[in-house]
């Protein structure tokens, strides 16, 4: 009765949608602002609707009700609690839903969101967003739908990929799809704005949290699903450029270009029309992800089933979304009244260059992951686009545009001094030369651009630590004289101001994790109980091996001492190969030891007659700082939607500033 | 996440076992099942008894191996991947290695062997130069634009607010 009730919720969904995507349109022609209001309502009614859909989803896989589709290829009654109910977007189906009520949450967001966005951008906005729930609910009823039932209804289910049955998925997805999904708004904020004909420094103040939020789940997301591939897959690798990989971190490019020229455009009235383009880019480039991942052209993990009608939905929607939403932007952004200029040496100078790296960046990942499919489709060769090509053509546009984030924050809006600039940098850059070079001559003869790295994350992370100084000590006669005084005016600084220099502080801890790397070390060796294996500084003996049960999987396990090369025990690790009957399946399950930040690495290889294993040693010097240094970035850009300009109906500030648009242009 | 070249491989070892996890065994025999199991696994990744005794050559293999594509696995090198065929070429590589080969002519001798698809960075060639050239003519079209945005004559901003416009950011005035 509830997985009626679910589905039923999911066709109503549907109904809502048209009329969220309708009203606004009819309030433009009938000049009736109060239909406006009837897209808010809608918007709260569809996310109602949806969640109760998922709910009884939810339900179903809970109660491991096998008279569902759904439930039977995916659960099983012996899979532990939490993985029955991340299961429910464990599958193709199931996770499209949660896209969609993430959607829709956000829609209901935008509705409750009465005074950060004005009427009429609002309802616009809403009904772009009804628009693609509409689109994608369609999607999942006639091609996708969750609530399916088998008649008649097997005794057990076939349990969910081993792979999948892991904390990671509880968290990934989730993560990902609040970024993925985020981006719909900025994209129909910049629709609406098309469609309005209009777009000034209040669209830019009010996208900008829903950009910001967006991306700072997408952030999280990718972090955690690279740490999930890193612990899980068993060889230790934290990034792949797996196809699937490029389709989130594409949107994360574009979304991180799309953040700063958002800033542009609100503090100096620049860049309008190209922030609109980003805003569709962005969440193009999402949809683009959803298709490479979902229809199938790339069989992976992620990909659960695939099934060619759903390709051809999908690609549909892509060329509804991609090809409207660039057509209307073709069309329209002529009548967008063209903003203020910029001087190339300006903060705003440096935020144009760092969308010229990012973009660049983005269109070498899009045509490397997709180039292989339309060079064979078109010729019918077949080549291979893997990591050796993205390292080599995304890491040199990478360095340079890191190199100018502190360099950015050091220059002042409008005219920029390089001198002051480079005077105020000049002890990030001679902190930086100083750690590098040391690094470099303390590890000779090791790899040479580690200590580059390192150079480069301590650069960033002094520069972010100067963005705060200078921007507290002040210009010219406001300057602070005191120590005092400037600690007092940095704590007075908004929280934005403190959450770039976060962020800016979170990229450099990534590259000083990355750059960590070039010190990993590896050992490979057939163990029998009580030998050893030395990695790096840190050595395994084998205790012993034997075998386990777990709920739904045997084990065997190999139990691991881990050394200091003096001798010194610093823990246990224990390695495991799982095998799932219900799929008959094996997993390996990697053993971490976590030392500080860094992290000795245990996987087990094959298990021999004679009760010697194959072992697989890592030592990764710092590589926590990798993820931690995103969960920073995440922090800083959450930490930027607490201020007081971003948050929703905050408290009116004593003193208006006026609004950079009501500033004439230089 | 990406796929784990694991995800086929170890059926073959199930398969042979399915009888008797079918018929209920479980308990008892189910550390027997898995050890054998676990036993009829294939390779998994580079093999002990696969390196080299000289450092140098087999770091040298480890490099060439990581620029190879292990043909029946999503994306991975043969260096990653534990399938047998990986196993093949990883076998292969050091081969030719011992034998004095350059990186490069070990490289030619798979690509002659496997095609070009085996390759995880593309050969510079016509029919891959668009692929090549993207980050470099991303960089210069965009800076074009740039420069053009740069050096264009700032129009006087004639038009005024209008009076909607001007009620519109009085109340967003107020209300901050």
């Amino acid at each position: 009765m509830i997985v009626e009730t679910g589905h039923f919720a999911l066709a109503l969904a549907l109904a809502i949608s048209l009329v969220q995507m309708v009203m606004p349109i009819w309030a433009a022609r009938s000049g009736d602002p109060a239909l406006r209001q009837i897209a808010s309502q809608a918007a709260l009614g569809a996310f109602a609707c949806i969640l109760f859909a998922f709910a009884a989803l939810t339900y179903a896989h809970v109660t491991s009700d096998f008279s569902v589709q759904n439930v039977v290829e995916n659960s099983h009654t012996q899979k532990p609690l939490i993985y029955k109910i991340s299961g429910v977007w464990g599958n193709h189906e199931g996770s499209m839903l949660l896209w969609v009520l993430i959607l829709t949450l956000f829609g209901a967001c935008v509705a409750a969101a009465k005074n950060s966005v004005p009427p009429r951008l609002r309802a616009n906005t809403l009904g772009v967003q009804g628009l693609i729930t509409f689109v994608f609910v369609l999607f999942i009823i006639t091609t996708s739908n969750p609530f399916s039932r088998v008649i008649p209804a097997p005794l057990e289910g076939n349990d969910l990929n081993p792979l999948l049955q892991d904390v990671g998925l509880a968290i990934h997805p989730p993560l990902l799809y609040i970024g993925y999904v985020g981006f719909s708004i900025s994209f129909a904020f910049a629709v609406a704005a098309l469609i309005d004909g209009r777009i000034d420094a209040v669209w830019a103040r009010a996208v900008r949290p829903w950009t910001l939020t967006a991306w700072s789940f997408l952030t999280l997301g990718i972090a955690m699903g690279s740490y999930w591939a890193y612990y899980e897959l068993g060889w230790g690798g934290w990034w792949f450029w797996d196809p699937v990989e490029n389709a989130s971190l594409m949107p994360w490019i574009a979304g991180t270009a799309l953040l700063h020229s958002t800033v542009v455009m609100e503090k100096r009235d620049a860049l309008k029309v190209w922030t609109v383009l980003l805003a569709i880019l962005t969440f193009s480039l999402s949809l683009i992800g959803t298709f490479l991942v979902r229809s199938g052209v790339i069989t992976s993990v992620h990909s659960f089933a695939t099934d060619p009608t759903r390709g051809v939905f999908i690609l549909a929607i892509l060329i509804l979304f991609i090809g409207g939403s660039l057509t209307l932007f073709a069309w329209r952004a002529p009548l967008l009244r063209q903003g203020g200029l910029f001087a190339p040496i300006s903060r705003e100078g440096a935020l144009v260059l760092n969308n010229l790296f990012l973009v660049a960046g983005c269109a070498t990942v899009l045509v490397g992951t997709l180039y292989p499919l339309l060079l064979e489709m078109l010729t019918g060769e077949k080549i291979t686009v893997g990591p050796p090509f993205f390292n080599s053509t995304f890491v040199p546009l990478a360095i340079p545009l890191l190199l100018i984030v502190p360099a950015g924050q050091a220059l002042a809006w409008k005219r920029g001094d390089v001198l002051a600039a480079a005077q105020r940098l000049f002890a990030a850059l001679a902190l930086a030369l100083v750690v590098g070079f040391g690094v470099l001559a303390l590890t000779w003869g090791g790899p040479v651009m580690a200590p580059v790295g390192i150079g480069l994350g301590v650069y960033l992370l002094i520069g972010s630590a100067l963005e705060i100084v200078s921007r507290a000590r002040g210009y010219g006669s406001s300057r602070a004289r005191s120590l005092g005084q400037i600690g007092r005016r940095a704590i007075g600084l908004p929280r934005s101001a403190w959450g770039t220099a976060l962020a800016h502080a979170g990229v450099g801890v990534v590259v000083l994790g990355i750059a960590a790397q070039g010190w990993a070390a590896e050992g490979l060796a057939t163990l029998k109980p009580g030998q050893s294996l030395t990695t790096g500084p840190y050595t395994a003996t084998l205790e012993r091996v034997a075998p386990r049960k777990g709920p739904n999987y045997e084990e065997a396990a190999a139990y691991l001492t881990i050394r200091t090369r003096a001798g010194d025990e610093v823990g246990q690790v224990e390695t495991g190969k799982r095998f799932y009957p219900s799929r008959k399946m094996a997993v390996t399950e990697s053993g971490l030891l976590t030392i500080g930040v860094s992290q000795v690495y245990a996987s087990l290889g094959e298990i021999g007659q004679d009760g010697s294993v194959g072992l697989r040693l890592y030592y990764k010097p710092l590589v926590l700082l990798i993820w931690l240094g995103a969960v920073v970035m995440a922090a800083g850009g959450g930490l930027s939607l607490t201020d007081r300009r971003m948050r929703v109906g905050a408290p009116a500030k004593a003193k208006a500033r006026p609004l950079p648009n009501a500033v004439p242009a230089e | 996440m990406k796929a784990s070249a694991s995800l086929p491989l170890p059926i073959d070892g199930a398969s042979a076992l399915r009888s008797g996890s079918e018929s209920g065994m479980r308990g008892r025999f189910g550390a027997a099942v898995l050890l054998l199991s676990v036993l009829l696994t294939p390779a998994y990744a580079v093999q002990p008894d696969e390196v080299l005794k000289d450092p140098v050559l087999e770091h040298r293999a480890r490099e060439i191996s990581a620029e190879l594509r292990c043909l029946v696995c999503q994306n991975q090198s043969i260096d990653d991947s534990d399938a047998p065929l990986a196993k093949d070429l990883r076998l292969i590589v050091r081969e030719r290695l011992e034998k004095g080969d350059s990186d490069k002519s070990v490289l030619d001798y798979v690509v002659a062997r496997y095609g070009e698809f085996v390759l995880l960075r593309p050969v510079f060639a016509p029919h891959t130069l668009l692929l090549w050239l993207t980050p470099v003519l991303a960089v210069l079209l965009g800076g074009f634009g740039i420069w053009r945005l740069a050096r264009r004559r700032v129009p006087a901003t004639g038009r005024s607010l209008s009076a909607a416009e001007e009620a519109e950011v009085a109340a967003l005035l107020r209300r901050e």
